[in-house]
């Protein structure tokens, strides 16, 4: 057993009701009837061994799967009770409302300002004085901007790893969101770096939903009130996180997280 | 045989064949400017050829290679670049992928006088631009339109797919994640490996000799459906097809020099554009 001092699931409103997810990539199909609630304002952790569905899961809640040639999405995905895959959906504001933080951060090679702004000009923001209020307010919030302030126009490239993935933390803020979808935002990091994105996760999590993908099972005891764990495309179990890593209902959830496979 | 004495063989054959290289293209080089110097002049580059070109200079032929490359450029360049973009960007991968693929491949292996014919064919006769800058311009466009479409391709597929997933999550569409995003990376790459056509485009014969080229036009033209003089017409013609060849020799040499000098003065300006904006853009 991991021993973790995890945090208590709330009673909250329910931000996005899954209902009966099937995801195909072609012929093959990587997601089965997955169902289930994920709460406001908290983080719920997506666990499960590699090439169990939870990156293709994360991304059918902002539809980032559509722009996989040959692949289908049948079910629902309720968010604040209305279902994103309808046919009037607009993407655009869909994509504005549901936030995506990736696995290899992905700065554009452009300045740190030019990466946060990026997004509220695509939204039609212009105007430079506002421009910059959201910038320096985006990057405080991810707490970047004490590292940036004095370097706003040189190039992204040049910050270090854990300073790329909180600019596109920042990126992701800019325009607003109310849910964060995180997929392994730490994996490629050393445990400093990862500390403080987990402590910026904590810190978020007051006003925004957050749904995480991650491999390491301490991450996940630790950062998230809910945990779902995923296998072989199915939702094996989900519950509040202390009850997953100390009792788990399930015989494959009590093996992978006790490390018998994985 | 030991092995010792086969990786020396070897060792020399390579080292040959490289050798041989350098020494053909520089001989190429070296004797064009040996005997094209001399006839360099401000005169002969600045004045209208007289005498059926045994005398004055190469000015319309200077401007009409010049205007040539440029129109087949403002042509070519975007027309390809959006073919680039539609079919890495856009195309679903399928039979009629493959088909549009099929054609461009099979253009880049057509014979520049075939593409004359074309022109000759579809500009100058059925479209009825008669032998006119235009149709030169769209013929040669029509030949380096392969070389655009495979290196901005390639171009795009440089920049990494981060990218775009990075935009695309941010709520932006499709065409502004490309125009934004995509596009700014990519356009250097594009230029490098386009410089290749628009050389090729400043030097062939073929296709401009049935659809603009003019044998003797001592003047400059004044619109686009005007005949114009060509570098390498102009050569083609000072070597064998004047009455007094043997004198004209010098003028030919000259004409050779301006044109190699120009169609490396293109790629130069390609290479400095491109370094310009990897330094910008870098990742």
């Amino acid at each position: 057993m991991v021993e973790v001092q995890t945090k208590q699931a709330k009673d909250t409103e329910v931000k996005i009701q899954v209902k009966k997810l099937d995801f195909y990539y072609g012929d093959s199909q990587a997601l089965f009837e997955i169902s289930m609630n994920i709460p406001a304002r908290q983080v719920t952790a997506l666990i499960g061994p590699s090439g169990c569905g939870k990156s293709t899961f994360l991304r059918a809640l902002n539809r980032m799967n559509d722009i996989i040639d040959g692949a289908k999405t049948q079910g629902q995905v309720l968010i604040d009770s209305k279902d994103i895959y309808q046919r009037d959906t607009d993407i655009v504001e869909l994509r504005k409302r549901v936030g995506m933080v990736f696995q290899k951060s992905n700065p554009f090679p452009k300045s740190i300002f030019d990466n946060v702004a990026y997004g509220p000009r695509i939204h039609g923001v212009k105007d430079r004085e506002e421009l910059s209020e959201i910038v320096e307010k985006s990057l405080v919030r991810s707490a970047l901007w004490n590292e940036v302030k004095d370097r706003l126009y040189k190039n992204a490239m040049d910050l270090s790893g854990g300073q790329q993935q909180r600019l596109c933390i920042a990126r992701a803020l800019a325009v607003e969101p109310e849910i964060l979808l995180m997929d392994e935002p730490a994996s490629a990091l050393d445990p400093q770096s990862t500390a403080r994105i987990e402590d910026l996760i904590d810190e978020l999590v007051k006003d925004y939903t957050i749904v995480i993908v991650t491999h390491n099972m301490q991450q996940a005891a630790r950062v998230s009130h809910l945990t779902a764990f995923l296998y072989e495309g199915y939702l094996i179990e989900m519950g509040p996180t202390k009850q997953i890593f100390t009792k788990p209902g399930r015989k494959k959830t009590e093996d992978y997280i006790t490390g018998r496979f994985g | 045989m030991g092995t010792a004495r086969s990786e020396k063989i070897a060792g020399w054959v390579i080292r040959g064949a490289t050798y041989s290289i350098v020494f053909v293209i520089a001989s190429i080089i070296g004797t064009i400017v040996w005997n094209g110097v001399p006839a360099i002049s401000w005169e002969f580059l600045t004045a209208m050829p007289r005498n059926s070109g045994a005398q004055g200079g190469i000015l319309p032929a200077i401007a009409g290679t010049l205007l040539l490359v440029a129109g087949t450029v403002a042509i070519a360049l975007p027309l390809g670049m959006a073919t680039a973009i539609y079919l890495s960007e856009y195309a679903k991968a399928g039979r009629f992928t493959r088909a549009i693929r099929l054609a461009i491949v099979t253009l880049a292996g057509v014979p520049s006088i075939v593409f004359g014919l074309f022109g000759l064919g579809l500009f100058v006769i059925f479209l009825q631009f008669g032998a006119s800058l235009i149709a030169g311009c769209l013929t040669l466009a029509c030949m380096i339109l392969p070389t655009i479409i495979v290196a901005s391709e390639e171009a795009l597929r440089a920049v990494p797919k981060g990218f775009r997933e990075g935009s695309l999550a941010l709520g932006a569409t499709k065409w502004q994640t490309i125009r934004r995003n995509v596009l700014p990376y990519s356009v250097g790459g594009m230029l490098t490996g386009s410089i290749l056509g628009i050389g090729r485009a400043a030097g062939e014969t073929a296709p401009i000799l049935l659809t603009v080229a003019a044998f003797y036009l001592p003047r400059l033209p004044k619109s686009i459906f005007d005949q114009v003089m060509a570098l390498p017409y102009h050569l083609y013609i000072l070597v064998t097809q004047h009455p007094e060849a043997d004198k004209v020799r010098p003028m030919a040499y000259g004409t050779a020099l301006v044109l190699i000098v120009l169609v490396l003065g293109v790629n130069l300006a390609a290479i400095l554009s491109r370094i310009h904006i990897r330094r910008k853009y870098r990742w």
